[in-house]
């Protein structure tokens, strides 16, 4: 190989990690270049919901699955950490990581029977998850605060530091946000995400690559509630009070839509739809009046045109189109 | 190496399998043929486990493994291709044929999500072997293209190669060249001989009569669901029992 040859090849094959670290000294140096309060606070959340986003993708776009109910899972790990803050006494970390094992356990014991469910089966049985969910949160007012929220969370220490501005959450969020979409990226690129695509193409023949399909569907929703569940943690202990209606089932739904915006399967395009749909409405009026018939919208028109999602789409089309055009030349 | 025992499977009540019995030989190529709709795809699903047989035996290695389901068959070392394309369109050629490495690759997703070096050692081990299967079957140049723009030809070789390379003792191949021309038909037909004699104990699937008798070792003759001949291609060629179910069919249809 010529040394360009060489320099092409290790791009090519270090372009998922180059393409993290390049990321990195950019967030880094964001809040110093602009450190205005509101906007830090919408790129923290635009961080929070990638976190969601991107496990809900590896269930939806990577394996196939479908799930509207991952705000019950993001709104667990919220009143979790809360909960065991609060009235527990639990330094936040601890919190952090017990509200995110019980929550696994949840997924668990839903996935198990849910997941042999498929297509509108699914979707209703995830979405009744939620609702329920969402019922107990109202309802049970003198654990969750019902419909006023549950106020005075503690905020996250990092060694003699208390992450309490928008300022010193940023770096912790997004430092968080880039080591899971590193972890995510490994996951695709590894057996086992080759193996959830081959899961979500047909299940049967699946199986016959020696995948057990049930116990990866249930290990893959596992994993996806896990990261809600962090990224629930993450929200109380950023607005250091949660209330149920940032937990419901539309709340649910925008995350799916932020999966098809950025594109189904896709680790970067989980960061772009997460970005684009948090971020749209706080610059856009009518996207904030209308905000729920956009997305609806959205949500019919990609998945009319571009049943992939939409950067994934137009993507692979353009690469479709490139190697057919090679084949034609060869 | 494999051997069915009596097997039967109905649907709703109408026999697709009928008492079915036959073994294969180590090292050798099986061909199982018959008339559309003989249970020859029905066969391939009950041994390979994608469906359950009613009853019957299916030892596989020393073991009946007519109750296991498909990934535990697979994971003892029997792969098949399908019918009909079962390819992820969405990942390369390459990594297509890598997802027949999905049991050498583990299932730990922790180890996957730490891609540790022993797991990137392992993953270059990995590419290595489908490169190896990509250029057996004569695909290497395409490794890196989208499954999606690969022509009909190339899609039925990408199948095989995800079949053959993890080196499996048993290879289910169900109708490797339909839809090919002849020509297409050729080099498939050179490709399985090669493999049989890299040492594949194959069972061969096949409408194609011709190549059947061009590769084969043994013949069996399924129709409506039951056994009615086994033997080497020329015995099956002189056999009027196969004549009148099978060949004379084709003949009518042709
Ligand atoms: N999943 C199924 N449900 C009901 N009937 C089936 C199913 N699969 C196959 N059959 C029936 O079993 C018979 C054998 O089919 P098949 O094994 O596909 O035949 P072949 O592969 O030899 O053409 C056919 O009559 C077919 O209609
Ligand atoms: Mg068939």
């Amino acid at each position: 190989m010529t040394s360009r040859e060489k320099f092409t090849y290790f791009i090519f094959h270090h372009r998922a990690g180059l393409t993290v670290w390049g990321l990195a000294p950019a967030l880094l140096f964001f809040p110093f270049y602009y450190d205005n309060p509101y906007i830090l606070g919408i790129t923290n959340l635009v961080a929070i919901n990638v976190i969601i986003v991107l496990g809900l993708n590896l269930f939806v776009g990577y394996a196939g699955q479908i799930s509207l109910g991952h705000a019950a899972f993001f709104g667990l790990g919220a009143y979790g950490s809360a909960l065991l803050t609060v009235d527990y006494g639990l330094r936040a970390w601890p919190a952090m990581g017990l509200a995110a094992l019980l929550v696994a356990l949840v997924a668990l014991l839903l996935g198990g029977p849910v997941l042999r469910l498929s297509g509108h089966y699914l979707a209703m049985a995830t979405l009744g998850f939620n609702i329920v969910i969402f019922t107990i949160m109202v309802q049970w007012d003198e654990v969750t605060g019902g419909p006023s929220g549950f106020a005075g969370i503690p905020p996250l220490t990092v060694g003699p530091w208390i992450i309490d501005d928008e300022f010193r959450f940023h770096f912790l969020v997004w430092a968080i946000t880039l080591i899971i979409i590193t972890l995510c990226l490994n996951l695709v690129r590894s057996g086992v995400g080759r193996g959830l695509a081959a899961l979500a193409v047909d299940e049967r023949a699946a199986a016959g690559l020696g995948i057990d399909v049930k116990k990866e569907k249930v290990k893959i929703f596992v994993l996806s509630a896990i990261l809600a569940s962090l990224a629930g943690s993450l929200y109380a202990h950023c607005f250091l009070f949660v209330n149920p209606d940032t937990f419901g089932i539309f709340a649910s739904v925008d995350f799916v839509i932020m999966v098809v915006v950025g594109g189904m399967g896709s680790v970067w395009g989980s960061l772009l739809g997460a970005g684009l749909l948090t971020i749209l409405p706080e610059f856009l009026d009518i996207f904030e009046t209308y905000k729920d018939i956009i997305h609806g919208l959205i949500l019919v028109l990609i998945l009319l045109f571009l049943p992939q999602g939409f950067v994934t789409g137009i993507l692979d089309i353009i690469r479709t189109r490139l190697a057919l055009k090679r084949r034609q030349n060869a | 190496m494999l051997e069915l025992i009596r097997v039967n499977k109905n649907f709703g009540g109408l026999p697709a399998l009928n008492e079915v019995s036959f073994s294969l030989n180590s090292g050798e190529i099986t061909a199982l043929i018959g008339p559309n709709g003989a249970g020859k795809s029905t066969l391939i699903n009950c041994v390979s486990g994608i469906i359950p047989c009613d009853s019957g035996k299916i030892i596989f290695k020393d073991q009946d493994i007519s109750r296991l389901p498909a990934h535990k068959i697979t994971r003892l070392g029997m792969t098949r291709t399908f019918q009909n394309f079962r390819l992820v369109p969405r990942l390369s050629v390459l990594d297509n044929v890598l997802c027949g490495l999905t049991v050498q690759a583990g299932r730990s997703f922790i180890k996957a999500m730490l891609r540790l070096p022993a797991t990137r050692h392992q993953e270059r081990r990995l590419r290595l072997m489908a490169q190896e299967a990509l250029d057996l079957f004569g695909i290497i140049a395409k490794a890196d293209w989208p499954l999606a723009a690969l022509p009909y030809g190339d899609k039925k070789r990408v199948e095989m190669a995800r079949a053959f390379v993890a080196g499996p003792d048993i290879v289910l191949l169900d109708e490797p060249v339909a839809g090919l021309n002849p020509e297409e038909t050729a080099e498939i037909a050179a490709l399985i001989k090669q493999m049989r004699r890299n040492g594949y104990t194959i069972l061969l699937v096949e409408h194609d009569m011709e190549l059947v008798m061009k590769v084969s070792d043994q013949v069996v003759v399924l129709d409506s669901g039951r056994l009615i001949a086994g033997g080497t291609p020329e015995e099956i060629r002189r056999n009027p029992l196969v004549l009148e179910a099978y060949l004379g069919k084709i003949g009518a249809a042709a």
